[in-house]
């Protein structure tokens, strides 16, 4: 260690060294999705799938990767995050029906409510860890969904709130209508490519490094001067508020907010998909997974209605054979293919 | 004026008393070495010491101000580093990634949620410079997780330098390590003695004695002897163990 005249200080006589690719601004599996997703209205009917289909999925594609802002960059196992997907649905819903009919309003006010009831979650959850931070969220879910229950007065009960409608989106000069599914669809798109770009940008800064540091050994963050419940609580916001986002969107889509999509069996979904798409090795695999699980709930579905059995059978077999989700079969194929090259 | 001092330190687990009463004062520029057998409180008064527990009476003072309530964040971010026993590191990160966050100034941008760290090539350059100080030029895209246990041990202390600490404490920094790695870890500490406070933990007496300016003997949770390495030669406790080691 010594001896090798490497003993100086002055870090300006060291050449620039550069070891970290930067990330591009705009990455290309990004500009694949909105292409294939943006272009879905003019070939969906002709594989014989449906407008809705792909609004459902766009929504829990952005659900799902703010849900992997907690569980695959920071390694904090939510398993209560229906919750805040459910109180941006009934947020956007009670906003629309009782305060304001305006589509940003109510959107944001969602938002808001998304980020209220994180922070509130995220104060108790972020000093824990592991299996103790996973059963505080699911905890906290259930204390949510069983308001969304009971609260008749406000919520509607098990019945859940209806006649959302699907608002015109104000635009400077302009309105855009959402009535079709066609339209809702471009909106959900370009939320979903705002989400990803934030995401991206997140995941690779300073703050997104932090919070990989903090996955893998909490306790030296802590000992290089991180204050690392701090940083536990920001993320746990954040992805609340992207997931009340997606609620909101998905109470627009259904023309509904109802107390299921609170349950923890609901809550489990998310984490199903993230993990069945890859999302602890890759930043994409929660958008592969969201794809994944909603097609295969709706082909899957058309054939039997134990769907659900068969894909928790491959989700086993994903978990035992390949942990790294179909993000990693992809990686595989690449490396296999550059390889074959 | 000592740099730093723990005053009283009291800590119990249970009905198990594993510090009673330490008194400790590390002078600015000074290499301090903690000796003593296994289970006799070292490793938790450093603990107490650097904020990963809360002592049960007493205070730590740094400069005179008390520290001594402060989380483990704090009291790193007041000047005070450490390695541990169990190395502890970024595994899944590259060396050079594992320092450049270790940086104060990482540290002070780490909530700029939306530029890109890989942009930052200042702080690569600084934790590229920290690198080669510590033996690890050349070695900087290796993952943390691939690299020898020698030269994982050097970036455990990497990391506690790249802090810019005023006082470092260093836990059994030559556990495990060969010969060659103890040689070349003695080299590397010797080389650190009077840049910065260093604090040493070590079963090593050779290290010790080599090194270190003032010696604490703890056993018992007490502290049962003190002095510098040649005073201590003498004292019953140090002979009656490995010092015989030395000769």
């Amino acid at each position: 260690m010594t001896g090798q005249g490497e003993l100086s200080q002055d870090t300006r006589a060291i050449a620039p060294f550069v070891v970290l690719k930067p990330a591009s601004l705009v990455p290309w599996p990004l500009l694949a999705t909105v292409v294939i997703l943006a272009t879905t209205p003019l070939w969906l009917t002709r594989v014989g799938l449906y407008q809705y289909l792909a609004l459902e999925i766009a929504i829990f594609m952005i659900y799902a990767m703010g849900y992997n802002l907690l569980l695959g960059n920071s390694g904090l196992p939510s398993f209560g995050h229906g919750a805040f997907f459910g109180i941006g649905a009934y947020g956007f819903g009670l906003l629309q029906l009782k305060v304001w009919s305006n589509f940003w309003f109510d959107l944001a006010g969602a938002i808001v409510l998304g980020i209220l009831a994180g922070a509130l979650v995220a104060t108790f959850v972020s000093h824990r860890r592991g299996i103790y931070y996973a059963l505080l969220t699911i905890a906290f879910g259930q204390v949510f969904w069983f308001i969304a229950f009971k609260w008749h007065s406000v919520t509607g009960g098990e019945d859940g709130l209806l006649n959302i409608k699907r608002m015109s989106v104000p635009l400077a000069l302009m309105s855009y209508d959402t009535n079709s599914n066609e339209a809702l669809f471009l909106v959900v798109v370009t939320a979903l490519a705002l989400v990803a770009v934030i995401c991206w940008r997140g995941v690779h800064s300073r703050f997104g490094r932090v919070l990989h540091c903090i996955k893998q050994n909490e306790m030296r963050a802590r000992f290089l001067g991180y204050r690392v419940w701090l940083y536990k609580w920001l993320a746990f916001v954040i992805s609340a508020a992207i997931a009340a986002l997606a609620g909101a969107l998905f109470a627009m889509a259904q023309q509904s907010a109802y107390p299921n999509v609170m349950s923890l069996h609901q809550s489990g979904l998310v984490v199903m998909m993230v993990l069945i798409g890859g999302g602890l090795v890759s930043f994409w695999g929660p958008i592969l997974g969201a794809a994944f699980f909603i097609l295969a709930r709706d082909l899957l579905g058309a054939y039997t209605e134990t769907w659900l059995f068969w894909y928790g059978l491959l989700f086993m077999a994903v978990v035992l054979w390949k942990p790294e989700g179909l993000a990693g079969v992809l990686r595989d194929l690449g490396a296999r293919w550059r390889k074959a090259d | 004026m000592a740099l730093f001092e723990a005053v009283g330190l009291h800590k119990r687990f249970g009905d198990r008393v594993v510090l009673e009463r330490i008194d400790l004062a590390f002078e600015a520029g000074s290499l301090t070495g903690i000796m003593g057998p296994n289970g006799a409180g070292k490793t938790t008064c450093f603990n107490c010491m650097t904020g990963m527990y809360a002592p049960d009476r007493g205070d730590i003072r740094l400069d005179g101000r008390s520290i001594g309530g402060l989380g483990a964040a704090e009291i790193t971010r007041s000047g005070v580093a450490r390695s541990f026993q169990s190395i502890s590191l970024f595994d899944d990160d590259t060396a050079l990634d594992n320092v450049v966050v270790a940086l104060p100034a990482s540290r002070d941008r780490s909530f700029d949620a939306w530029r890109d760290r890989a942009r930052d090539s200042v702080a690569q350059d600084q934790a590229a410079a920290i690198l080669g100080r510590i033996g690890l030029r050349g070695r900087e895209r290796v993952r943390t997780r691939d690299l020898a246990y020698g030269e994982r041990r050097a970036l455990e202390i990497g990391l506690a330098l790249a802090t810019a600490p005023r006082i470092l404490f260093l836990d059994e920094p030559t556990s495990g390590l060969s010969a060659d790695g103890t040689a070349r870890l003695t080299d590397l500490v010797a080389e650190l003695k009077g840049t910065l406070t260093i604090v040493v933990i070590e079963h090593d007496m050779r290290f010790l004695f080599q090194l270190a300016d003032f010696i604490n003997v703890i056993h018992w949770g007490q502290v049962i002897a003190c002095g510098s390495p040649q005073e201590l030669r003498a004292n019953p406790w140090v002979q009656r163990s490995a010092l015989a080691a030395l000769e």
